[in-house]
Order: structure tokens, then C-alpha cells, then sequence
């Protein structure tokens, strides 16, 4: 049925409608509206599940872990410092191979206290055997937390659900949200490879030394280069229940495009219709969203890029001292590539400084206009005085 | 403030960062008046300014670094105490006022307080405490009293909450009290005899939160401040095992605690580093 939601509810609605069992949050902004929502699915019956606003994020991933490995579906829900805090258990939750979902609202760094978007608190997890997707509206935002649990499920490895801070989170749109006999189809009920078990008693987290340890690390591996193709699946059967899919990347208008605009979260919206605007004033212009960041989609990449003479990476997040995280991703990606493609990389929009149309309309002439990629990421829309 | 009317001047516009008001505080919110109580009592302490900095953490009373004209530092959440304890370690002859709220001192940076006051660290900490995280919109925290209604517990709060000075006595904290922002008189000498004092001082400062807190517990701001006036009981010296807050009963204020022993830095110095030379004690007086 549509409703008309806050993304931060099609969070909230697709963990009710996935049965999850244990949510542990601890309240930051922008993330505290979903939680909220749960505690009152949680109090009023519709959600059969216990919430428990813990003391902090770091417990709150601690708890979920030890949740999931008691067996049940267990969710959580933060952002920017508060995901910074779960650095530590953001790993363990990977190395024990628990298939926990986690909506991760993209939101700026301190100092420079700042709750508006940006993607550095996401990226600079990318390395902790997360799967990360990131969503362009609230309708993939609840699709895209339902697939997470068969992905997390299906492979064993946890998957963070990403939404930018205030642009999504906190604007209402029409989204379909299915009904609960659909999902019990699409999501059966959760049956953990790994669970405390007094028949089968096992020991989680020993010691393992130099002899075991990078058996262990490959295994995580297998599993991520498994994940493409589990989504694929996954999207499948989502699509003939409830008709909606979105790849891991999503390319529009991109097969003689001259430049092809690189770009994740809710600025892919923005350049849809960007591009749409240059292709009517007759320039040759594609976009390509990238939605499953972790494990980086490089096939998928490699068969749409390189139809372009130039790509313009725009990232909304910055790695200090090598640039635009998509971008380096992306270079990467090419580089067991024979084309000749040149990959242009852009910084725009930190902190929640707007994107707009105009935004990429600038990248695309820059890069039109620019035969050899300069070696360092441009920053777009910098105050003057700012330039250092 | 200041600039409500003008020529007129507040009498503490010479410690506030005039250009950042107004201030966010919402209208009936307390911190405003436990933060000129902390503002007052430095005044009036005597202690060199020059040599005062103030830490916070995050949520609204966070904020009341950012205000405040003396070196400050807005750390992240949680995290006032171990960057306090930083400073101190550094500077010991600085005094540092750690000005923050429940949820920021006693939930995410928990740890970091009952370890402070076991070190006796020479902070003195105001906590304002408005049972509620209201920054983000009035979720239950460590402080928020068992059945009440917050944004994640709807149907009242399943938990109990900490009796602070309880937890600060416990701690090893050296001074421990607790006023309502309608006993401003009480609270600013309470502040004053902290800030004077050496060793780990606790001011637990109960104030109303009527956006976020009052309006889902039928408190408005009024009540919330006839229930400090009606339910308040002075009790100087009280046992700390009694303190836990109770609006239907007793909310008991007063000095807790007030002892001597060494603090952080010195037991570190006697203990860890080598004895100076007399020459060298002599350059250090």
C-alpha cells in the first residue's frame, strides 16, 4: 500500500516487516527517527521484539552481535560519530560472520560539529567486511533494508543500509510498503548458521594464531566476492514479488554517452535530472549510480564505463591525501581495463552543501572541456576565501 | 539576552560569547539559569579566569562551551572527562569546569566519570540533569526516572535510573551535591565551593526539559518547577543510598559529600616521578 514516509520510517517499516526480533540503538542525529518508530512498533504490538536504547553505539553493535548469535534477526541504526564508535565491533561483527542489518545515515565528521550529510563516516568503514548499499530514495531505502537481510543471511556477512542525513532521512515520499504476507515469502524466517546452542555447545571468539587465522580472513573474502551475485538473485526474486529492482549499479543514458557522471546516494536523483537537462540541449551525457559500494561492483563497472571516452567521479566524501574514495575505487576498477577511459574525480557537497543541477553541469563542462585529468580531485563549489 | 534591549548589559556579558546569542535553549529549558549559576560562581570564586577553561560534551548542555568567553572545548560525545583529564595532566595549575548534561556525563561517558572520581581527578563537573536526551529529540537516557514516557519508550520507561551522587560517592568523588535550577542561590555557592575546591567535585543540577521531557510526562514547565519547590527536601550530609530522585515523594538537595584526599596528579607525582631536588623545588614554587 503507498504510504507517504520519512526514508528514516521506510527504515523502520522494512524491520518490521522483516521480523526482526532484537533492535539496540543508542539516539544520534539524524538516525534517532527510526529507532523511535521501532520502540513504538515494539509497545504497541505490531513488532514482536524487544528494543533497549543502549548507553552507547559501541554497546549497541555489541548487543546486536550478541544478539545474532544467540539466533535472532537483530537490526540497529546510527551515523557519522556514532558509527565511528563502532569501529571495533563493525569487525567483529564480519569476522564472526553474523548477518546483522544496519541503516547507517550518512552524516558529517567533528570537529566542525556538522549533522548534515556526507558519506566519510560510511567510506572509512569500508575495510571492516561490511556490505555496504547506498540508496537514492525512501522506496529503495525500504526495499533495499528488506533485501539486506536475505544478502546478510544468504552469505553470513552484515550489510549497512545507507541514507544521506536529512535529504533522505528526514523528507517524506509516496513508498509502497508491501504487505506482511509478500515479505514472509520473499524473507522466510531466520535460520542462523551460527548460534549459541547448549546441544551443540560452541566456543565464540578464541584465540587463533598465525596457523588458522588467514583461512579465516579468505573465508570472509569468498563470501564478499559471492555477494554480487547472491544480490542478483535476491533482486530477482524481489522483483516478481513486488516488481522494483536496482542493481548493484543502475547506468541511465550511457551507451554513447561522450562523458559519463559517476555518483551514489541522493545526488544521483539530482544528476538523473541533470543529465537529462544537457541530453535535451543535445550534449551526450550518461549517468552511473553506484549502489553496492562494498564489495565494490568492478565486473559490473568494467562493462559500463568504459563506454565512455570520460567518466567524472563526484564524491561526496574525501580520503585526506588521495581524494574522492568513489573515484579511486572506480580508477581501480578500470585499471585491469584495456580502454582508455579517463576517470575525472570530484569533490562536492561535504558537510550537506547542496548538489544541484548546476553542480553538475559545471562537472560535465569542466570535463568536457578538460583533455587530460588533472592528477588530484577538484574540489566543486568552494567559497573564494576558502581556497587555500 | 544581552541584546534584548539595548544599552542594557547582563551582568555576565563579560564571560559570554556575546555574537553566539541567542542561544538554542528552548523556551522553559533550565540549563540557562544552571549555566549562569556556573558563570556566577566562577566570578565569584576569585579563581584567575586566565587560567579556567571549560569542557563539554555533546547534547544541549553541550553547548554551554561555545558560550562561554574563557578558553572551551565542545569534545565529542561523552568525552569531557578524558579530554578534561588531558588538560589537567598537562596543565595541572589550570582549573577545569566540566559543564554537561546526563546523558553525555552518565550514559556513553559513563565510564569515564566513575573513573575520573576514582583517580580524584581536580575537575569539577556540573551535570545537568534533564532526565532526557533533549538534543535529539527526548529519548530515554540513564537518568530518566522508571514509567516515564520518553520518544523510544512510549509506554514508560521499563528501567531504572542512576542515583548520581550515589554513583559519584561511590566513585571516590571528593565533593558531591545536588540542587534544581529554582534553588540558583544554593546551586551557585555549591559550584563556588567546587570550584575552590581540590580533588573531583560532582553538581548534579536538576532542570526542566519541557519540550522533550515535560510535554509526554504531563509536566509543564511550571509543574515541573512547583514539583522542586513542593518535593524538595534539604538534607545536608544525607545518606547516598536515599538520594534516588522521586517526584511523587522527595527529591533530596544538599551537600553530600565533602572530604580530602589526594588527587590525581599528585598521587602521580609522589608516586611515579622522581623527588625533584631541592634546587629545582625551589624554582618550581
Amino acid at each position: 500500500m503507498k504510504q507517504v514516509l520519512e526514508g528514516s520510517h521506510a527504515v523502520s517499516e522494512a524491520v518490521r516487516l522483516a521480523r526482526v526480533q532484537v533492535v539496540s540503538a543508542y539516539p544520534i542525529t539524524p538516525q534517532t527517527h527510526i529507532v523511535e518508530a521501532i520502540s513504538e512498533f515494539c509497545s504497541d504490538g505490531t513488532m514482536d521484539a524487544r528494543f533497549i536504547c543502549v548507553e552507547s553505539e559501541h554497546s549497541a553493535m555489541a548487543a546486536v552481535i550478541g544478539a545474532s548469535n544467540a539466533g535472532v534477526r537483530a537490526f540497529t541504526a546510527t551515523s557519522s560519530h556514532g558509527l565511528a564508535l563502532m569501529h571495533e565491533l563493525l569487525h567483529w561483527a564480519s569476522g564472526a560472520r553474523l548477518p546483522i542489518v544496519m541503516a547507517e545515515v550518512n552524516r558529517a565528521l567533528a570537529p566542525g560539529w556538522n549533522i548534515w550529510t556526507d558519506q566519510t563516516d560510511s567510506l572509512a568503514q569500508r575495510d571492516t567486511g561490511w556490505i555496504q548499499l547506498y540508496c537514492e530514495d525512501g522506496q529503495e531505502v525500504l526495499d533495499t533494508t528488506l533485501e539486506a537481510f536475505r544478502l546478510a543471511e544468504a552469505v553470513n556477512l552484515p550489510v549497512m543500509v545507507v541514507l544521506d542525513a536529512f535529504f533522505l532521512s528526514h523528507t517524506f515520499e509516496p513508498v509502497d510498503v508491501p504487505d506482511q504476507d509478500t515479505v514472509d515469502r520473499f524473507l522466510p524466517p531466520f535460520d542462523p548458521r551460527f548460534r549459541l546452542d547448549t546441544k551443540n555447545p560452541c566456543a565464540f571468539g578464541p584465540i587463533t594464531g598465525p596457523d588458522r587465522y588467514m583461512e579465516i580472513r579468505r573465508d570472509i573474502q569468498a563470501a564478499m566476492d559471492r555477494a554480487p551475485e547472491v544480490l542478483a538473485a535476491v533482486e530477482q526474486e524481489f522483483f516478481s514479488l513486488f516488481g522494483r529492482r536496482y542493481g548493484a549499479v543502475d547506468a541511465f543514458l550511457c551507451d554513447d554517452a561522450e562523458v559519463i557522471l559517476v555518483v551514489s546516494g541522493t545526488a544521483a536523483a539530482t544528476c538523473r535530472q541533470a543529465v537529462g537537462d544537457l541530453r535535451k540541449t543535445g550534449e551526450r551525457v550518461g549517468m552511473l549510480k553506484i549502489r553496492l559500494f562494498r564489495p565494490f561492483p568492478a565486473t559490473e563497472i568494467r562493462a559500463i564505463l568504459p563506454k565512455a571516452p570520460k567518466v567524472a567521479v563526484v564524491d561526496r566524501n574525501v580520503s585526506f591525501g588521495a581524494g574522492g574514495i568513489f573515484a579511486q575505487e572506480v580508477k581501480a576498477a578500470l585499471a585491469l581495463h584495456k580502454g582508455n577511459t579517463a576517470v575525472y574525480s570530484y569533490i562536492a557537497g561535504l558537510g550537506g552543501r547542496d548538489i544541484t543541477t548546476a553542480t553538475f553541469q559545471e562537472i560535465y563542462l569542466t570535463t568536457k572541456d578538460t583533455p587530460t585529468p588533472p592528477a588530484e580531485s577538484v574540489w566543486v563549489g568552494l567559497a573564494q576565501e576558502e581556497r587555500a | 539576552m544581552s541584546k534584548s534591549a539595548k544599552g542594557s548589559h547582563h551582568p555576565l556579558d563579560d564571560l559570554l560569547r556575546t555574537d553566539r546569542i541567542p542561544h538554542i535553549w528552548c523556551p522553559g529549558c533550565g540549563i540557562g539559569t544552571a549555566f549562569s549559576a556556573c558563570l556566577m560562581a566562577m566570578k565569584a570564586s576569585g579563581i584567575d579566569l586566565e587560567r579556567t577553561a571549560m569542557v563539554s560534551g555533546i547534547g544541549c548542555s553541550g553547548r554551554g562551551a561555545g558560550y562561554v568567553k574563557l578558553d572551551s572545548y565542545h569534545t565529542t560525545h561523552g568525552r569531557a572527562i578524558p579530554f578534561a583529564t588531558g588538560m589537567k595532566l598537562a596543565r595541572p595549575e589550570l582549573n577545569v569546569v566540566v559543564f554537561s548534561g546526563d546523558g553525555d556525563l552518565f550514559a556513553i561517558g559513563g565510564n569515564h566519570f566513575i573513573h575520573a572520581a576514582r583517580r580524584n581527578v581536580d575537575l569539577t563537573v556540573v551535570c545537568v540533569n534533564n532526565l532526557n536526551y533533549g538534543m535529539t529529540g527526548g529519548q530515554v537516557a540513564a537518568t530518566t526516572p522508571s514509567g516515564s514516557k520518553t520518544t523510544t519508550t512510549p509506554v514508560g520507561n521499563p528501567e531504572a535510573p542512576f542515583n548520581l551522587p550515589l554513583l559519584a560517592f561511590a566513585s571516590g568523588a571528593t565533593y558531591v551535591s545536588r540542587w534544581t535550577i529554582l534553588h540558583s542561590r544554593e546551586l551557585t555557592e555549591s559550584i563556588e565551593e567546587g570550584l575552590v575546591k581540590k580533588g573531583f567535585s560532582f553538581i548534579e543540577v536538576l532542570a526542566p526539559c519541557p519540550v522533550n521531557y515535560g510535554r509526554r510526562n504531563r509536566q509543564r514547565p511550571m509543574d515541573t518547577l512547583r514539583a522542586y519547590q513542593e518535593k524538595s527536601i534539604i538534607m545536608n550530609d544525607a545518606d547516598p543510598t536515599r538520594l534516588q530522585i522521586d517526584f511523587d515523594r522527595a527529591i533530596i538537595l544538599g551537600k553530600f559529600v565533602d572530604t580530602e584526599r589526594p588527587t590525581c596528579v599528585e598521587s602521580y607525582d609522589r608516586t611515579c616521578r622522581p623527588p625533584m631536588e631541592p634546587a629545582d623545588e625551589e624554582k618550581a614554587a
